[in-house]
């Protein structure tokens, strides 16, 4: 997600297949669960599954009957068409990943004083795993979250925030940037919700005023950017990762990076 | 066998002091009841639909008597009086509110003697009516018993009850023996409960009175089929604890989850509101013979499994005191506790079953449950099933009695059909290949699990002594909990707590309290 990955990723094969246990040979392991009992119809449409998967050699491992006539498969295959990774297009935020001193260094040093920033998990979201792994002090996998720098000012909201209410928080605090956290995904509730948001800012007239960030497991980058969001973080961000953007985004918008 | 040799002077102590805990804040509240409260009266009183714009009418009548400044006498008395007045019942008065047709305000008024004897007979119905769940429960115990220890708990959470279905039968083919249905993502704090069978639901479905009924019943299919009970969970978090005790408590649910601070920490819902609504909702799953669950869990999703184990504990010892102010017996308290600890500290295994063997020693005859990890389980599917099979080790060894059940994509999605498979076929084995472990093992004295148990201990009790001190209201202000601070006027709901005027009368409270032979 980040210029040094994309580094390191010069210099790899052009037309790749997935490695099990030697190169080149493509093979996939994959389960899921039909609607049907088990038995050799089952295993042929497991099979079948696999071929309109572009699978070749399906194999099925086992297969385990689930009740209520639904069964289990565990699955190989091959594919044989390669990726072309030229072909590629992907979608990344433009930024750095810098160390968490560099940042506070860089922003109290061009900035002046600390960025703020405003989180909430909005709707009828009740999860804030999240965002408090990315905002509060303690942050994730051995990663301070933003309280823990000097150069930020956090406001953490938690939980089932209607949009109106951080909107307004957003204003009062005169935040630099908005964090957005959806977990529950049902329905697509989260993609309404999230929009929604982003509209509402532009109505207010300060959407450009503010770095407007969404982050939660099922977020990408290109998503938040098609919703109308800055950027987009999913599953893996580590706290530095939001730091490290927020940092330069912030900057960049006054000239300052 | 595998035991901690406790110091049983600073158990008593932990106990003493969560119990005046519990006390003070139990008489410090008694002179106030809530809107929740009054609705559940109305509902036990047979008030169970909704008006034609879909408004619950027991939500109609407490509004109606808000509207009329009467609130402080409590619904009952104006219920039982509108029902002798117009000979209707109490349903059938709930309607006529809501279409305008009635006033109780300007009904002629029968005596406060008169009405509150007419209260008492309907209270007296209602409480048969719970007393005939949960006797049916008992004779379905003995034609179905259940021999697994611990029991294996899974959650369906579709949005769609029939889909719920489903995958609850299957669960329970599989093993599962209690079956929980995850609520609607915000249910918690809606000052109503829904009505009717629902199939949408955002990250769970509606606890609904008609969605526990369709539910107790394929389970009660299944049992049978099984020839081993199935037990139903449900939630009595948020706004309206009370109300949906009554539901559970008419449609044998098993086992609900009723915490008395949860609410406050994790949904920030008024301190008095919670711990106002948790008293009387508490009383009505003692009577219904219901295993309450509590969500100490949760601390450790927030705050360092390591360094705060002990609030887990400390909390434990108030939620059973709470518990038993509101006339549960031990069988029926199932404190909660978790397997949380970040997996790359070395010893990690060591310190988990150091907290689960104290968990279990603290409270012998309570069926503590035991929670899976979660923090620390990231998309690697198949490490997380690796972790799920420490935790269900760790369970088994220490003799928890409930087991929720690991998923290995708990930190991907709501489980798939074959995760719950997965996940219940690895608990199953961990439960018949250690089964005498416990047994067979003994601790090394001084080693590194029992100084780990003597430390929680310790600082438990340092915990309490320091909540005792301040009270517990000061105690939530200053965020001992969870991390999380939570004032006494903040959070919502608190302009549903009322003080009980001198007319006010409670008589599910009363009979309640005769029944369960506390005061």
């Amino acid at each position: 997600m980040n210029r040094d990955k994309d580094k390191s990723a010069q210099g790899a094969e052009r037309f790749i297949l997935p490695y099990g246990d030697h190169r080149g040979d493509g093979v996939v392991q994959v389960s899921f669960t039909l609607p049907l009992p088990d038995g050799p119809l089952g295993d042929e449409a497991a099979r079948q599954v696999m071929r309109q998967m572009s699978l070749a050699e399906p194999q099925i491992a086992e297969s385990v009957s689930l009740g209520e006539n639904y069964t289990f498969y565990v699955g190989y295959g091959k594919l044989s068409r390669p990726v072309d990774t030229s072909k590629l297009k992907v979608a990344r935020p433009l930024w750095d990943k810098i160390e968490p001193v560099q940042v506070e260094q860089m922003v109290m040093e061009r900035l002046g004083r600390p960025i703020v920033v405003v989180g909430a998990a909005t709707g009828s979201d009740a999860h804030t795993v999240g965002l408090d792994a990315i905002l509060n002090y303690k942050g994730f996998a051995g990663d301070h979250g933003l309280e823990a720098y000097s150069c930020f000012r956090v406001v953490n909201m938690g939980s089932q925030v209607p949009n109106e209410e951080l909107v307004a928080r957003a204003a009062r605090e005169k935040a630099d940037a908005i964090l957005v956290s959806q977990v529950v995904t049902q329905g697509n509730v989260h993609l309404a919700n999230l929009t929604n948001l982003s509209e509402l800012l532009e109505a207010e007239g300060w959407r450009d005023r503010v770095v407007l960030v969404a982050g939660g497991p099922r977020i990408t980058h290109a998503l938040a950017l098609e919703l109308g969001y800055d950027a987009g973080f999913g599953a893996m961000t580590r706290p530095q990762d939001v730091a490290s953007y927020l940092a330069q985004e912030v900057l960049r918008r006054k000239s300052l990076y | 066998m595998l035991r901690l040799d406790l110091d049983s002077s600073k158990v008593d102590l932990c106990h003493a002091l969560a119990e005046r805990v519990a006390r003070n804040v139990s008489e410090e509240l008694s002179g106030r009841s809530t809107v929740t409260i009054e609705r559940t009266v109305a509902r036990l009183f047979g008030v169970e639909g909704v008006s034609p714009s879909g408004v619950p009418l027991a939500n109609v009548l407490v509004d109606h008597l808000i509207s009329l400044g009467r609130i402080e006498d409590g619904i009952a008395v104006h219920l039982a009086n509108a029902c002798a007045v117009l000979d209707l019942t109490p349903e059938e008065v709930a309607a006529k509110v809501a279409a305008k047709e009635v006033d109780l305000g300007s009904l002629p008024w029968r005596g406060t003697e008169e009405c509150r004897e007419k209260a008492r007979e309907l209270t007296e119905i209602a409480l048969a009516k719970i007393r005939a769940r949960r006797e049916e429960r008992e004779k379905l115990l003995e034609a179905y018993p259940v021999h697994g220890r611990p029991w294996l708990y899974v959650i369906v959470a579709t949005g769609d009850i029939y889909e719920d279905i489903t995958q609850a039968r299957m669960a329970a083919a599989q093993g599962a023996d209690v079956i929980a249905v995850i609520r609607s993502t915000g249910q918690s704090l809606l000052d109503y409960v829904p009505h009717g069978a629902t199939r949408e639901g955002y990250g769970g479905t509606y606890a609904t009175q008609e969605n526990f009924r369709l539910m107790r019943a394929a389970l009660d299919e299944e049992s049978k089929r099984l020839g081993r009970y199935v037990r139903l969970v449900n939630y009595c978090s948020g706004l309206c604890m009370p109300e949906i005790a009554a539901m559970g408590a008419l449609e044998r649910v098993d086992l609900m989850l009723n915490d008395a601070m949860y609410g406050i920490l994790f949904r920030d819902i008024n301190a008095e509101r919670t711990l106002i609504d948790q008293r009387f909702s508490r009383m009505i799953n003692a009577y219904a013979g219901i295993i309450i669950n509590t969500g100490e869990d949760n601390y450790l999703t927030t705050v360092d499994a390591v360094s705060s184990g002990h609030s887990v504990v400390a909390s434990q010892f108030m939620n059973y005191h709470f518990a038993h102010l509101s006339g549960l017996k031990d069988e029926q308290i199932g404190l909660g506790h978790a397997f949380q600890i970040d997996p790359k500290i070395e010893d990690s295994f060591l310190l988990e079953l150091a907290g689960a063997l104290l968990v279990r020693e603290l409270f012998p005859s309570c069926p503590v449950k035991f929670m899976p990890p979660t923090v620390h389980k990231t998309g690697d599917i198949f490490f997380a099933h690796a972790l799920d099979a420490s935790f269900n080790l760790v369970s088994v060894a220490t003799g928890q009695s409930i087991h929720l059940v690991g998923m290995l994509t708990e930190a991907v999605h709501t489980p798939l059909l074959q995760d719950r498979y997965a996940s219940i076929r690895a608990a199953a084995y961990a439960r018949t290949a250690a089964r005498h472990l416990r047994q067979d093992l003994r601790l090394e004295k001084d080693g590194r699990i029992e100084r780990r148990a003597h430390e929680v201990l310790d600082k438990a009790l340092s915990l309490l002594q320091d909540v005792q001190d301040k009270g517990l209201f000061r105690a939530l202000e200053e965020g001992v909990f969870a991390g999380i601070r939570r004032k006494r006027d903040g959070g919502k709901g608190l302009e549903g707590v009322f003080s009980k005027g001198p007319a006010y009368f409670n008589p599910v409270e009363e009979g309640l309290k005769r029944e369960l032979g506390i005061s």
